[in-house]
């Protein structure tokens, strides 16, 4: 019954996704579009002839409508074009160039952010109104409070400037240029889903099943371990969807500041050159991503849950 | 010695309006094989002072006082010898079975870890023995039904699987709050048939806290009438229903239908309501409500004893009982050996 439900559950939620991603590329086509100026602007200086080619060439000469539906055409093969900035590059190509980077930072920045936050947040509820909550607490308003463009260069600062033990900046796949992007990129998730744990640990410790536990005589680490754990962590769970556009939003911030070569950076290059291909596409690209976790959390979620049933995935 | 005895009981709860109190000076024992069934109205206190009791009370709760069980005091344990008795030779079952299990885990995954953790079975075998016991307390096809989460069950059932986890390490000491309160007419009659039979079959000592003066009746050798937090009386079930003392106790024989009576027609309920328990008021704690309140009641009233082990807490003399503190300050100077502790939760 369940296996058959969690199935129709993933079927309904799939099928709900292709509007979803429809307006997101709606959407961002036409936004981006409206912004002023446009790719060719700093070929200014060339003669009409070459910028008509130019504009041909990518049929942006083509009704806007034209443009969008062919557009829409090519995702739907996963060809999101050619670069308008980046001549020989396709933006398939620079994608793949730059998300492994990104990837890589932001699913590491989650994996800490969902451990951390968990951690401190079971800490602090076990600990809940002592000093050491409040304290952690504290330091988590701050975490959610201060921009990840102040963190970072105050990191950069402190660890790597006044103390030289980790480079400002670049990339190059070691830890020590990892570590720093990272936890910036983290700390606002750890200092969130601590928060969330917390809260969420302090009402399941009050439900009757918790003191039901507790009369069974079982000792306090069993009944925190396997009765209170898994329903504190379902909100932090399906917190994870929405961890992981934060995230996103906040790589491309980080990517920024650190000098590093994901695809934040090719999106903030391609926005401020008007490259509407790349911009586009990164934002479609990422888009799905945000689509395709929020899919697996809703399932994980549904699968953790008992008393979803089958008939509520309709 | 008997199995379970309690002297000067007290149980608070800091509050932001202050200072509830909840329990106040409460004494009484169970022996070994006896039912003790406790009633009272609402918030009297009758399922704090068993939390208290087993150190399960919310974290701004104190009890002070002490419980011998066995001779050994619940209330001065630590969290690890208390641990080795509850689920173990004391079982609680709660007034609330919707929400006691937990809604996350199978039956079976909470049925076996009670008898795994105590008695350090196997996997398999704790699974037959939980089976078999849901069987005991008549769960169709328990074999298939263990496999499934609370919510798959009804509320009946589910106090059902409470009773079976409770029984499964074979207790000496049943506790039940209010165990069929929350279910439907016909429910609360098998719940408490079960409990019944099940004690006959196990001989095992009951503590039953129930508004239904029916089932008391039915199932109790001794009564404790308790309001706003203390004992007013208490005796063998024969004498509370047909020689009731206490004015409280009489109000509540009259609030329910009884066989004995020609006709629901002078059925009434107590008129108004229990004292405010942040603010208790000095003397009887009824007397705003009793028809016998006079000038006295405005002292502490006086405690009788017999030789039954009979008692009532009431200006009103007892039957065949002696005033046991005539300077009137009632059973609190007995409270004076008892360890305090904080809650361990
Ligand atoms: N955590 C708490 N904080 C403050 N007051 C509490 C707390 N828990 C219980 N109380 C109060 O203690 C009093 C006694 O409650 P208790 O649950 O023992 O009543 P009861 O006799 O079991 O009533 P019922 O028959 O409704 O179950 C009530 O007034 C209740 O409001
Ligand atoms: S002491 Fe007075 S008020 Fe209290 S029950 Fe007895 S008669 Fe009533
Ligand atoms: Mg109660």
């Amino acid at each position: 019954m369940r296996q058959e439900g969690l199935l129709q559950l993933a079927a309904s939620r799939l099928i709900g996704l292709v509007p979803t991603l429809l307006v997101l590329i709606t959407i961002s086509f036409f936004l981006i579009r409206l912004a002023p100026g446009g790719p060719f602007d700093a070929e200014m200086a060339a003669p009409p002839e070459i910028r008509a080619n130019l504009e041909a060439k990518y049929h942006l000469d083509e009704p806007l409508l034209a443009q969008y539906f062919r557009y829409l055409g090519e995702v739907i093969a996963f060809d999101f074009g050619p670069s308008f900035q980046y001549k020989d590059w396709t933006v398939n190509e620079l994608i793949a160039r730059g998300f492994p980077i990104s990837a890589t930072i932001g699913g590491l920045a989650m994996l800490l952010a969902f451990f951390a936050g968990v951690l401190i947040g079971v800490f602090a509820a076990l600990r809940q109104n002592t000093a050491s909550d409040y304290t952690v607490m504290g330091i988590a308003m701050l975490g959610i409070s201060i921009p990840n463009f102040v963190v970072a260069p105050l990191l950069i600062l402190v660890l790597a400037i006044y103390g030289g033990w980790l480079p400002a900046s670049g990339w190059d796949w070691t830890w020590q240029r990892g570590l720093l992007p990272v936890v910036t990129l983290a700390l606002p998730a750890i200092a969130y889903i601590a928060r969330l744990t917390r809260g969420s640990m302090i009402e399941v410790l009050h439900s009757n099943y918790i003191r039901t536990a507790r009369a069974k005589g079982l000792p306090e680490r069993t009944v925190i371990l396997r009765h209170a754990l898994k329903p504190t962590l379902l909100p932090v769970i399906s917190y994870m969807g929405p961890a992981t556009a934060a995230l996103i939003t906040g790589s491309v911030v980080v990517e920024r500041i650190y000098s590093i070569p994901g695809l934040g950076s090719y999106f903030v290059q391609g926005a401020l050159n008007r490259d509407y291909t790349l911009v586009m596409g990164v934002v479609v690209f990422y888009g799905m991503i945000i689509i395709l976790f929020n899919f697996i959390v809703d399932l994980l979620y549904a699968w953790l849950n008992p008393r979803i049933r089958y008939d509520e995935g309709e | 010695m008997a199995l379970l005895d309690v002297t000067g009981l007290e149980v608070e709860f800091e509050t932001p309006e202050g200072t509830v109190r909840a329990v106040s000076n409460l004494d009484f024992h169970l022996e070994e094989g006896e039912t003790l069934a406790i009633v009272g109205e609402s918030g009297a206190g009758k399922s704090q002072m068993m939390m208290a009791i087993m150190g399960l009370l919310a974290e701004n709760g104190r009890a002070r006082g002490s419980a011998l069980y066995r001779g050994a005091d619940l209330l001065g344990m630590t969290a690890r010898e208390l641990n080795a008795i509850r689920g173990n030779q004391i079982a609680m079952i709660f007034q609330d079975p919707m929400t006691s299990l937990n809604p996350y885990m199978t039956i079976e995954q909470q049925m076996t870890e009670v008898i795994m953790h105590h008695r350090k079975l196997k996997r398999d075998e704790a699974r037959a023995q939980a089976v078999e016991m849901l069987r005991a307390v008549r769960i169709p096809d328990a074999e298939e039904r263990i496999r499934q989460y609370p919510h798959e069950y009804s509320g009946g059932m589910r106090q059902r699987v409470m009773i079976a986890m409770g029984l499964l390490c074979e207790p000496e000491l049943l506790i039940a709050d209010e165990p069929s309160t929350a279910l439907d007419v016909t429910v609360q009659a098998q719940i408490t048939q079960l409990v019944r039979e099940l004690r006959e079959q196990a001989g095992m000592s009951i503590i039953l806290i129930t508004h239904d003066l029916a089932v008391v009746a039915d199932i109790a050798d001794r009564v404790m009438v308790m309001y706003a937090g203390e004992v007013v009386e208490c005796g063998s079930a024969e004498d509370i229903f047909y020689n009731p003392q206490h004015p409280y106790t009489r109000g509540l024989l009259d609030s329910v239908p009884r066989l004995d009576r020609a006709s629901d027609q002078d059925l009434h309920a107590i008129p108004g309501n229990p004292p405010n328990l942040l603010d208790l008021p000095v003397g009887c704690n009824f007397r705003d409500r009793c028809d016998e309140a006079r000038e006295e009641c405005r002292e502490p009233p006086p405690v009788w004893r017999d030789e039954t082990g009979r008692m009532s807490r009431c200006v009103l003399p007892m039957e065949g009982g002696k005033r046991v503190d005539p300077d009137g300050t009632g059973p609190e100077s007995r409270a004076t050996n008892s360890a305090s502790r904080e809650n361990r939760e």
